[in-house]
């Protein structure tokens, strides 16, 4: 679907933000991509919807080389929701900034209003509908600038850390929509510092620091290697922490417990006994 | 008397069909370090421009009630005099820093308010030497890594000497590291300076363990305020959906089942040392 050959590219021709980066994400890939700030990784997303072009390398976009392709062209199969959602938002009501891209993509008035009152609905966002993103909290316009970009539903869906100021429910509302339209066929990649959230819902990692990709893989081989989370500022997650701890003490527990019900469980079965 | 103070406080901004606030009534007295949480769209963000005066002299509305700061009524109060007694620290650094390099950056506040250039010095040095910016000193804040620039924004926050710290999710752009980094840092001015933290913060796990207090909010109110221990096992918090920390939710599925362990655990590492001692029982 996306094949990303030798990139490189720099800002400013001094500071090398891509240094030879190459990737392939399969159709009906779920995919995160972690690192430290200023690994690259968002310079690398907006390579794939044409908002940055490659100063040297390729990257192939659904079989086409993307340097055929215009910017408008490129993100009605690749939907890239930006870090900060002021730079996104321009209209008065959260409506007609969902409405906006469904319009410009060309879907029918009865098809924006559907796509755009499921979106509403999938997000949380039906009581917010008719008010002014820039009256909303940080919080909820992230969520507005996600709504315009899922509603129009993109084949490839690229997220810049979506997770930002979202609350635990929020978040869990955010992967629900992401597996449901990873379900239905569509890729969908994120750029997140949320290790949590990638243990949970992500099967696959690249992991990155100073340009390049220092891991790709299953996630729970890449996170689990001190190495990378060394190079790519990355911690532990708390339950490999508690996991960890609790096998110092009580060998029999597993230190790559990775679920809450694991971790529950492996207490109990110390505990059980004894109460 | 409490460093801030907020009575009956409600506040609507200009134009919003309902209030951010509702009668929010809370103290924070000096030396203490308070997490504010709650839903996104609860109402912190508000909670925090009002603790310094942007709301209402900047973010204009209605407002019912009184918010007092080392004395000062947020009302008559300057959000120039506020920004002296309550420092802010935003989301996004790069929306804060002002100037060329960290020096300036660090003198920039002081200077302005008025400082006298030696006593400007003096501060500039403290604060290089307390964040550890010293590599950094010379730097463009545009060659700084997110990390980087979060301290120097919250060294030019501290350079202008305030009572009460006030950062709103100063970490959730930064890598993990780099987020440890800068609540390390949160805590020790805590622990060792004693200065006052309200810090907004969704990732309970990090912080939970530092704090003396957690204020949970939800739709504008106030809902719980307690020690974290106590807030983080109550039922609401998990109903309301707060990030309570993996420990805490391993010690209630463990309540629930009938093992009990001596206190509430906050990490992972407390989680193992408390099922440790309920062994040794």
């Amino acid at each position: 679907m996306i094949m990303i050959e030798d990139v490189h590219f720099a800002y400013d021709g001094i500071y090398t933000a891509l240094q030879g980066v190459s990737l392939q994400i399969e159709k009906g890939e779920c995919v995160a991509i972690m690192g430290t700030n200023g690994a690259g990784k968002t310079t690398l997303v907006k390579h794939m919807n044409g908002l940055l072009r490659p100063q040297h390398g390729r990257v192939i976009v659904d079989g086409a080389d993307a340097k055929n392709l215009s910017i408008a062209e490129l993100s009605r199969i690749v939907g890239l929701v930006w870090q900060n959602p002021d730079h996104q938002l321009f209209l008065d009501s959260v409506r007609k900034e969902i409405e906006f891209g469904l319009k410009n993509l060309g879907f029918t008035p009865e098809e924006t209003d559907a796509q755009c009152t499921q979106t509403l609905k999938n997000l949380g966002l039906e009581g917010l509908a008719e008010r002014s993103p820039f009256a909303l909290s940080g919080g909820e316009r992230k969520r507005v600038a996600l709504a315009t970009v899922l509603a129009t539903e993109p084949q490839v869906l690229a997220l810049d850390e979506p997770t930002i100021g979202q609350d635990a429910q929020q978040k869990e509302l955010l992967a629900r929509m992401l597996m449901d339209l990873n379900d239905r066929g569509r890729t969908v990649i994120v750029v997140t510092h949320d290790i949590e959230f990638v243990i949970e819902h992500f099967p696959r990692t690249i992991a990155m620091a100073e340009g390049r990709i220092v891991a790709d893989g299953s996630t729970s081989s890449v996170l689990s290697n001190e190495d990378v989370l060394e190079r790519c500022s990355l911690t532990l997650p708390q339950l490999t922490v508690a996991a960890r701890a609790l096998h110092k003490a009580f060998p029999q527990v597993s230190e790559r417990l990775t679920l809450l019900s694991e971790l529950e469980d492996a207490v109990s079965g110390i505990l059980g006994g004894t109460q | 008397m409490a460093l801030v103070e907020f009575a009956d406080f409600s506040f609507k901004y200009l134009g919003a069909d309902s209030l951010a606030l509702r009668k929010v009534s809370a103290s924070v007295n000096e030396g203490e370090y308070v997490i504010l949480t709650g839903p996104s769209g609860c109402g912190k963000t508000t909670l925090c421009r009002t603790a310094n005066g942007l709301v209402p002299h900047f973010h204009r509305g209605y407002i019912a009630g009184n918010v007092c700061i080392d004395g000062q009524n947020t009302r008559d109060a300057t959000v120039a005099k506020l920004a002296s007694t309550v420092g802010l620290v935003f989301q996004n650094p790069a929306n804060q820093l002002v100037t060329l390099n960290v020096e300036k950056e660090l003198a920039f506040g002081p200077e302005n308010l008025g400082v006298v250039p030696e006593e400007v010095r003096q501060r500039v040095e403290e604060i290089i030497d307390l964040l550890n910016l010293e590599h950094l000193r010379e730097k463009h804040p545009h060659e700084m890594s997110g990390g980087e620039q979060q301290r120097v924004a919250m060294g030019a926050t501290l350079a202008l000497k305030p009572k009460v710290l006030v950062a709103d999710e100063p970490t959730s752009n930064l890598d993990p590291r780099s987020a440890e980094l800068i609540l390390d840092i949160i805590a020790n001015l805590n622990k060792r300076n004693g200065m006052t933290v309200i810090l907004v913060e969704h990732r309970l796990d990090l912080v939970a363990k530092d704090a003396s207090r957690i204020i949970l909010m939800d739709k504008g109110q106030i809902i719980a305020d307690g020690i974290p221990r106590d807030v983080l096992s109550m039922d609401i918090s998990s109903e309301i959906g707060v990030g309570i920390p993996k420990a805490t939710q391993v010690y209630k599925r463990l309540q629930a089942k009938g093992i009990e362990l001596s206190r509430v655990p906050l990490t992972g590492e407390e989680l193992a040392l408390l099922v440790g001692e309920a062994k040794r029982r």
